[in-house]
């Protein structure tokens, strides 16, 4: 698959060069299986895995959950209570669904993080970060759908805020939102769509991580070191890496199972703690919520989304410019696109020719400070919209774009690296010297 | 190796800590209560239950409803099914068949209240957040629970004994109640239902019952869950011990090896 010189699988029996000649899965299967991997890979690197697992997990629980839902306004709050009521392991099933949400997407943030520190992103795995970023996006459209589901007060007004952005496109947004509803409002042709819809992107991320998958196998991983494998020949390979089965793999399930002890702690004792106790309130359209909050996940794009209000000068000038076209609304729904494409761009708005933040002296301070800023964001977005809160968003969402449009290309020509280590062997050895006396 | 896992994983528990969030309360002060189902080995006090179903039934009952919650279910609590039918026919609910109303059967649900302003209670204390945290944070959401039944208590023990006039409604006034006004008239005062337990019947009592009865109501399935997660818990830390081990055997040739 990948470029990196390894072993290769050799049909021996009649059958397997007979399926061979005709289907080459069980080589495809193989190939992917024994891939050569960085033998440094370090603990950051097994939320992939967790990630495979939480894809699944959705699908899975989802289908079942599926059979006993019904997308209708009059009918779909009912049955969400027939399934935590009647359904045999009904309320069992639905809470992983609901907490399987927020696993898939806090390993989604600490994949994301771990790339950003790690230079993973940078060549020649630019497509390996535009495809993880697709399915990334996919990942917030179907939790967004899915949170429409319940129909409880939450489900709907979440879906009036967000589908209303698309209404703050000058011109024509409003025709986009009603495109988008199926109506004038949220109602049951937005409920129908929605279920549609949160069933199908599923699969488009299944294929997505397929894609994925595929560009990374061609490239091979990026490692802590962010030095590439040594590649002359299979023995110097063999030094730099291990093959995926066995080594990464029981590595992974370990730390899948101890993450699945914490989720099943939380399913099993504290299950709504992430969820809104308004969305335990049907849908009531006369009514609005005190406070209307998505969940958790979006919080940091959220507080973005709220932070440019038309006092902030770059708003006033924005409107200015166009005339009044770009108002505070319309600046903030393209601050929180925005915040996602800066992610998207960042192979080329990075420009330092080191990977690995473990030899970037000042990178290192800057990105840990964007972990931080991002913490700050997400707890902004749960606050009201209102001062000191305001504030603090329009600060923090100013650091994410300072550090990836300024900051990044920046750091790239002022900095000076650390020196990278020879090859991954070393970095290996060094992290685990041999108990004898060193060879000399 | 196993620090950067704690890392992750501790890293993980403040970003979730970010997840649970604020939502108006009329800023009373509420009390946290020892219910028995709390935590995670607690069960249900079927007495509590019936208790809490009497307050329901003689007080409630005259204005909320649970539609959502089955009849049926009602031997969660203990009772019969001839104790459960018994129970039911009580109640008159409107059959599209006949066209008219009929005495309840245990395959129906409660009925709806029969005052549209009353609130159904059917998930009543998964509906409201007692506890939010410092900042916002949720965290002692984290040790206490969510408060749902906490809240409740609060609120039926919350009524200063004020009324408020405003264009022409009479409001009660109420310290939990967000806004800090009720359009409910204190509705328990102590002493409004005889136990046949002879269990207290003062007003904190009842209210601490009621509410275990509207928990109940809300998650009938809170023992299974509790089940499950123990169950998860327990075979996934013995699953990770054992993984643990066959993961540092597998690498124990690898690491400390000298290359030539």
């Amino acid at each position: 698959m990948s470029g990196i010189p390894h072993d290769h699988y050799e049909p021996k029996t009649g059958f397997e060069k007979w399926l061979h000649e005709r289907l080459p899965i069980v080589s495809l299967v193989h190939s992917t299986m024994t891939i050569p991997t960085p033998k440094n890979l370090n603990w950051w690197w097994i939320w992939g895995i967790v990630l495979a697992f939480c894809l699944v997990l959705q699908i899975v629980t989802g289908i079942v959950l599926a059979m006993h839902y019904t997308p209708h306004v009059d009918l779909a709050f009912a049955s969400i209570e027939h399934i935590m009521r009647d359904v045999n392991g009904g309320a069992v099933l639905r809470y992983v669904h609901m907490n399987g949400a927020s696993l898939f997407f806090f390993a989604v943030y600490i994949h994301i993080f771990r790339g950003l520190f790690y230079g993973s992103y940078k060549a020649p795995r630019e497509i390996t970060w535009i495809v993880g970023m697709l399915i990334y996006l996919a990942m917030m459209a179907t939790g967004f759908l899915g949170y429409v589901l319940p129909w409880g007060q939450m489900s709907f007004w979440g879906a009036t805020v967000i589908t209303g952005l698309f209404g703050a496109i000058p011109f024509v947004g409003e025709a986009i939102q009603t495109w988008l509803l199926g109506g004038p409002a949220v109602d049951n042709a937005t409920l129908n769509r929605f279920f549609s819809l949160h069933y199908l992107l599923p699969f488009v991320i299944a294929a997505l991580v397929i894609v994925h998958i595929w560009a990374f196998h061609t490239t091979g991983n990026n490692n802590p070191t962010g030095v590439d494998v040594r590649t002359k020949s299979k023995a110097e390979v063999e030094k730099d890496t291990l093959p995926f089965w066995p080594y990464f793999v029981i590595k992974d399930l370990f730390a899948l199972a101890v993450i699945l002890v914490i989720f099943f702690a939380v399913v099993g004792f504290m299950p709504n703690y992430l969820g809104h106790p308004d969305n335990y309130i049907e849908a009531n359209p006369l009514v609005t919520p005190a406070h209307i909050v998505p969940e958790w996940y979006y919080l940091p794009f959220y507080a973005i989304l709220r932070a440019f209000t038309s006092d902030v000068w770059v708003v006033q000038i924005a409107s200015f410019v166009t005339g009044g076209i770009v108002d505070a609304k319309f600046f903030g729904v393209l601050a929180m696109f925005g915040s996602i494409f800066v992610m998207v761009l960042v192979p080329w708005l990075d420009t330092s020719n080191v990977r690995s933040g473990k030899y970037r002296p000042m990178f290192r301070w800057w990105f840990y400070l964007l972990v931080i800023d991002f913490i700050v964001l997400m707890w902004c977005g749960a606050q009201p919209a209102e001062p000191p809160y305001s504030t603090i968003s329009l600060i923090g969402a100013g650091y994410w774009f300072a550090y990836f449009l300024v900051i990044l290309p920046l750091l790239g020509v002022i900095e000076k690296p650390l020196p990278l280590p020879e090859s991954i062997e070393e970095d290996f050895n060094n992290h685990y010297p041999s108990s004898q006396t060193p060879a000399e | 190796m196993i620090k950067n896992l704690t890392l992750s994983i501790l890293s993980a528990l403040m970003i979730t800590a970010g997840g649970a969030f604020a939502s108006g309360g009329g800023g009373g002060h509420i009390e946290n209560v020892q219910f028995s189902f709390d935590g995670p080995f607690g069960k249900w006090d079927q007495n509590q239950l019936q208790r809490g179903l009497q307050v329901y039934t003689e007080v409630c009952a005259g204005c909320h409803g649970l539609q959502y919650v089955p009849l049926r279910t009602l031997t969660d609590l203990g009772y019969t099914d001839a104790e459960v039918r018994a129970y039911a026919s009580q109640f008159e609910v409107y059959d599209a068949e006949l066209d008219d109303t009929r005495p309840a059967l245990p395959t129906d649900n409660f009925p709806k209240g029969g005052v549209a302003e009353a609130p159904d209670l059917s998930m009543m204390a998964k509906a409201r957040a007692g506890f939010h945290g410092p900042y916002g944070l949720g965290l002692n959401q984290l040790f206490k629970g969510m408060g749902g039944p906490e809240y409740i208590v609060a609120l039926l023990t919350g009524y200063t004994g004020e009324e408020i006039e405003e264009a022409g409604t009479t409001f009660y006034e109420n310290d939990i109640f967000p806004g800090g006004k009720i359009a409910m008239g204190q509705p328990l005062w102590g002493e409004d239902v005889e136990y046949a337990d002879g269990h207290s019947n003062d007003l904190h009592h009842e209210a601490e019952d009621v509410a275990a009865f509207l928990m109940w109501a809300a998650e009938p399935k809170l023992m299974v869950r509790k089940y499950v997660g123990f169950m998860g818990v327990f075979f996934l830390t013995l699953l990770s011990v054992l993984l643990y081990l066959t993961n540092k055997r597998l690498w124990k040739p690898i690491k400390g090896k000298t290359e030539a």
